[in-house]
């Protein structure tokens, strides 16, 4: 029960450090448990499905169908996230300013809701399938001894889902002015170590080169398999001695989000609803 | 700025699948492994180093299995009664630990590059 236990809370860590970060990043967004919720809903339906064709996905593409489709996911988490950090951008200060008096069109359909939920969806996609196929292999080898295998997955949920609960709980305690820069950092984190980790599976499928094995190497420091590696690993890509390839799909990731954020933030001619908006919140700053 | 980032990336990948090309054409050595009744057969597997390298992992247990190495960075899922192919290397001398992430007590291995 206990190594069930333990390889299920590995597996739920992760999804639920991501959804602990998406819940605060939407924090006053009206009907945000619907969105999350409903992307927990879609990403364990996808699960399923991903582990009933695991032998199939396994097989495609000449034997590393699943290094594809596990770099696909991530990226595509990557380039949601990304566009998630660049609306910020733009509306985020209006946001902060106020989180009662934010406006209705903020609140309900402009932001970009779906984007997260598909995030959300991805992240407990990814991680679930791995945990449906344990299970199932659990259940299949030894039928007697369901009740321990359910008492040990439930337990390994249910720590997990109090680790993404107490992140949570801790992010809700920064001020409300400063949340969504907060969220947003932890946001352009996540999406980094996920480049970085899709970087990992193609080099592991040999479409990519590693440019060098082991760049640096601090497992003496804080070991890939402990908690606190793992829980570095979820919110910002850690790993004890990445490739260099992991590296460089890192610092492009970092970089190309805050760069298109600068980019999209800028008041420009070009523009001029944002300049409005740039002038109205000088005036705001004036007066008050 | 946005423009030369592009281009980076698509210098890149360029690169990226140019090696590609490069390493499929030297054929790589393939090494074999077996899982049956949770166990990694061989559990030591010595292979040359600074080669690059194809392990073929064959689950002979009706069960999946998911091979997984810290050292050897590597993470795959294996269905039962599947197979995998997973390629490593150039490895530096040196012991690659392993093991079948499921039944951790029992599949262990490691592979010695020398």
């Amino acid at each position: 029960m206990l190594a069930t236990a333990i390889i299920v809370f590995r597996e739920v860590l992760e999804a639920a450090l991501v959804v602990s970060i998406v819940l605060a990043a939407t924090r006053g967004v009206t009907r945000r448990a619907l969105w999350v919720g409903g992307g927990v809903l879609g990403g364990l339906l996808g699960a399923t499905a991903v582990a009933w064709f695991a032998e199939a996905i396994a097989a495609a593409a000449s034997g590393v169908g699943q290094e594809l489709f596990n770099a696909t996911i991530l990226f595509a988490a990557v380039i949601m996230l990304g566009w998630h950090n660049i609306w910020m951008s733009r509306h985020g200060r209006e946001l902060a300013k106020d989180l009662k008096n934010m406006s209705a069109a903020i609140r309900s359909g402009t932001r970009p809701m779906h984007v997260l939920a598909a995030v959300v969806a991805m992240a407990v996609l990814r991680e679930g399938s791995e945990l449906v196929l344990f299970l199932y292999g659990v259940a299949a080898s030894a039928p007697n001894e369901a009740s321990g295998m359910l008492a040990g997955a439930l337990t390994g949920i249910g720590i997990g889902v109090a680790v993404g609960a107490t992140l949570y709980l801790g992010l809700l305690r920064i001020p409300s002015s400063r949340l969504f820069a907060v969220t947003g950092w932890m946001i352009l984190l996540l999406a980094a170590g996920m480049a970085s980790q899709g970087a990992a599976f193609l080099v592991q499928a040999d479409v990519l080169p590693a440019l060098g094995q082991r760049v640096w190497d601090t497992q003496g420091l804080i070991s890939d398999e402990g908690i606190v590696g793992r829980v570095l690993h979820a919110l910002v890509g850690y790993t004890a001695h990445p490739d260099g390839i992991q590296v460089l799909f890192y610092l492009i990731t970092l970089c190309g989000i805050l760069t298109l954020m600068k980019i999209v933030n800028a008041p420009t001619r070009a523009n001029p609803l944002a300049g409005a908006a740039a002038a109205a919140r000088g005036m705001q700053n004036h007066s008050s | 700025m946005k423009k030369s980032l592009t281009s980076l990336l698509l210098t890149f990948l360029a690169l990226g699948a140019g090696f590609s090309v490069a390493e499929a054409l030297a054929a790589d050595d393939t090494f074999n492994l077996t899982i049956k009744d949770h166990r990694f057969e061989p559990a030591q597997l010595d292979v040359p180093a600074g080669k690059k390298l194809k392990l073929i992992v064959r689950n002979l247990d009706p069960t999946p299995e998911e091979f997984e190495s810290r050292d050897l960075k590597r993470e795959k899922v294996i269905a039962g009664k599947g197979q995998a192919t997973i390629s490593i290397g150039p490895l530096k001398p040196g012991t690659y630990g392993f093991v079948g992430e499921f039944h951790e007590s029992t599949a262990k291995g490691q592979i010695v590059a020398k």
